[in-house]
């Protein structure tokens, strides 16, 4: 009893549907401007200028990807010369074992350096948003099965410094948002 | 008077009169409706025809298994290629289906570059289509060693000599270019899926599809923090995949083009090659989507605007490809190298195979020119049947340059004559069936059509659209 009391109480966010893209687009710029941290919009499809409207800058996964890139470069030129050069130098079809080697090294390295990079897209990209996770309260959600489906939601997580019960559903109603669900943990 | 240059301001760009384009979505359905008809298709049962395509499709891909083990318990002697043909079927048929897998790539890849929005109808069966033909044909480089348990040799380890691979060679550079290729394509094919596993695994009922959507989904909510890393990796893997794409075919052109044999040793390869691919891996689209659009009801989805998109691209590429043919012709003419001349010679006069040239000359050529009537990209017919003459001539093109090259080598005492045995054969039908079977449970088990990009490129969702309001009524009108 005492813990199904405790589970209703701890608050995890308000949930709240909106219309449409445009109406969640600019109550997106709303909630940014009133200064909230821990907050999200959950849509089917990555709406066009969300970003900007919800104060996020330009996503960063490509330096990863460069990382990765540069490592598949060099770890292919690596394996070559040291492989055919320095290691076992065999020379077939009349090509040099040198440093003149390299137009015959060109499409491995262009493939490994292809392939790394390929790799730090999905590991970095998974690392970065913190998938896989099993679960999450956001699944407790009657409204979130709609967000992959037609529905248009706005999340203001409790822990947000600016989160207060009242005031924080009012917020949302007066900023558009029609249906809020309040998601425990 | 209204002032021409602002009396349109409220209307989108895309609406603007004069500008009008088709819609990519017919009959102003709802973002709901998309969810629903596609996921329909998983969820529900599958239509009876699609039991007739996959009873055989298995039974044929079991004669694939069958052909395999008696490959590997005999030696690689039972298929027919032999001295001066050493390389028969096995390697026409592994550039057939890597040339297929090529279109996938290319739409979901260039055409995201290039922002052309109507490849989001088509683009998830083509990676799969993608993905399918390069296992169909990598069963070829890896049984063709004969000896199957040495097939790491083609891994770069050293062997118990302690030599190395010979990164020179480009049947070295061919594990690199399709071995990266197939791990990349999986990779875009899989990312692309994410958002629509979540949807399949919101919507599921039963307890076993929603904890194996929800386990391949890996939780993902489609918050916007993820989004937009997502939207990036997306990007990174499109840009990246363009010149894979380019590269794999070119790879695979290297290993004839280094070689010294006339008729192979010519620098049109690469491109050459690579337009054949797209067009024939387009053609192998198209013969995949008619029927599925149809069977599925999927119409508004994948309209004649996509169907007539796709035919200009083959009537495109096939146009590239007819150009190599007769810039090879011309140039063996005109280069002065008798071996290349006399290779040409007798590839379209006097060899053994000339009925071969010219069965792929007039599929490849001369069929797809009935796409520059428009009446022609838009009778699902003719576009099917063209489809098929494309498919069957891209195989014949392989045909004619490994075989008839081989058959007539330099020195008259080393012709000799090939032909397929039935090994091959069944093998070659096998791989279909593997091809038609793997697809048939794609389409049972995924969204054929990529859910969330379909619904990103309605006119609503564009928050800046300034006529949504109206759009939505419509569209909410339109499902009613």
């Amino acid at each position: 009893m005492s813990d199904s009391t405790a589970k209703a109480t701890s608050l995890f966010a308000y949930v709240a549907e909106f219309d449409n893209a445009t109406d969640l687009y600019h109550a997106a710029e709303k909630v940014r401007d009133a200064g909230f941290r821990r907050w999200d919009v959950h849509t089917p499809y990555p709406v066009h200028g969300m970003d900007a409207a919800m104060g996020l800058g330009k996503s960063w996964l490509s330096a990863v990807v460069l990382v990765g890139g540069t490592t598949g470069f060099l770890f292919a030129l690596f394996l070559q010369f040291f492989t055919q050069v320095s290691l076992y130098p065999t020379v077939v079809q009349n090509k040099p074992t040198n440093l003149f080697t390299v137009p015959a090294f060109f499409p491995v390295t262009f493939e490994l350096t292809i392939l790394f990079s390929g790799f730090s897209i999905l590991f970095g990209l998974l690392i970065w948003i913190m998938l896989p996770r099993w679960n999450h309260p956001l699944f407790n959600s009657s409204l979130f099965p709609k967000s992959t489906d037609d529905g248009f939601l706005m999340v203001i997580e409790s822990r947000d410094p600016k989160f207060k019960k009242d005031k924080t559903r009012d917020f949302l109603t007066e900023i558009g948002a029609g249906e809020i669900e309040e998601v425990s943990h | 008077m209204a002032d021409p240059t602002t009396a349109n301001q409220n209307v989108h760009p895309s609406e603007a009169e004069g500008v009008a384009r088709e819609p990519l979505v017919l009959n102003n359905r709802s973002m709901g409706w998309i969810t629903d008809r596609i996921c329909g298709i998983v969820e529900n049962r599958q239509p009876f025809i699609w039991w007739v395509l996959f009873v055989p499709a298995v039974a044929l891909f079991s004669c694939l298994a069958f052909t395999l083990v008696y490959l590997v318990s005999t030696g690689v002697g039972v298929w027919g290629n032999n001295q001066p043909v050493a390389w028969g079927w096995a390697i026409v048929n592994f550039v057939f289906w890597i040339g297929i897998g090529h279109a996938g790539t290319l739409i979901s890849a260039i055409l995201f570059l290039t922002r052309q929005k109507w490849r989001t109808s088509v683009n998830r069966a083509s990676e799969a289509m993608t993905l399918i033909a390069v296992m169909c044909a990598g069963i070829y480089p890896g049984f063709h060693v004969g000896r199957f348990w040495m097939v790491w040799f083609l891994a770069p380890v050293p062997n118990a000599n302690a030599i190395w691979q010979n990164f020179k060679s480009p049947l070295l550079w061919d594990v690199f270019a399709v071995s990266t290729y197939f791990t990349i394509s999986v990779i875009f094919w899989y990312i692309g899926l994410i958002p629509d596993l979540a949807t399949l695994r919101d919507r599921a009922k039963k307890k076993l599809p929603k904890f194996l959507y929800g386990f391949f989904a890996l939780g993902w909510r489609g918050g916007n923090r993820h989004w937009r890393h997502y939207e990036m990796g997306y990007l990174l893997l499109a840009a990246l995949s363009t010149p894979l794409v380019l590269s794999v075919h070119s790879v695979v052109s290297f290993d004839f083009a280094t070689s010294v044999v006339p008729g192979w040793h010519t620098t049109i390869f690469p491109p050459y090659f690579v337009a054949g691919a797209i067009f024939g891996g387009f053609a192998m689209v198209l013969t995949l989507m008619l029927p599925i659009r149809k069977l599925y009801g999927l119409e508004d989805l994948i309209t004649h605007k996509h169907v007539d998109n796709m035919a200009k691209i083959i009537l495109l590429t096939g146009t590239i490809v007819g150009y190599a043919y007769i810039m090879e012709l011309f140039i063996s003419y005109y280069g002065a190298n008798k071996f290349e001349a006399d290779a040409f010679h007798l590839r379209i006069l006097s060899g053994p195979y000339t009925w071969a040239y010219y069965c792929m000359f007039f599929c490849n050529v001369i069929a797809p020119q009935v796409f520059w009537w428009k009446w022609c990209r838009h009778n699902l017919w003719v576009v099917f049947i063209i489809s098929n003459f494309v498919n069957f001539g891209m195989w014949f093109e392989r045909f004619v340059i490994i075989p008839t090259t081989l058959a007539r080598d330099f020195l008259p005492g080393q012709w000799g004559y090939y032909e397929p045995s039935w090994v091959e054969k069944l093998m070659f039908a096998g791989t279909f069936g593997m091809f038609f079977m793997l697809f048939l449970l794609f389409i049972r088990f995924l969204p054929v059509i990529a859910v969330s990009e379909v619904k990103g490129v309605l006119p609503e969702a564009d928050p800046h659209h300034p006529d949504w309001k109206r759009l939505r009524e419509k569209r909410r009108q339109g499902t009613a």
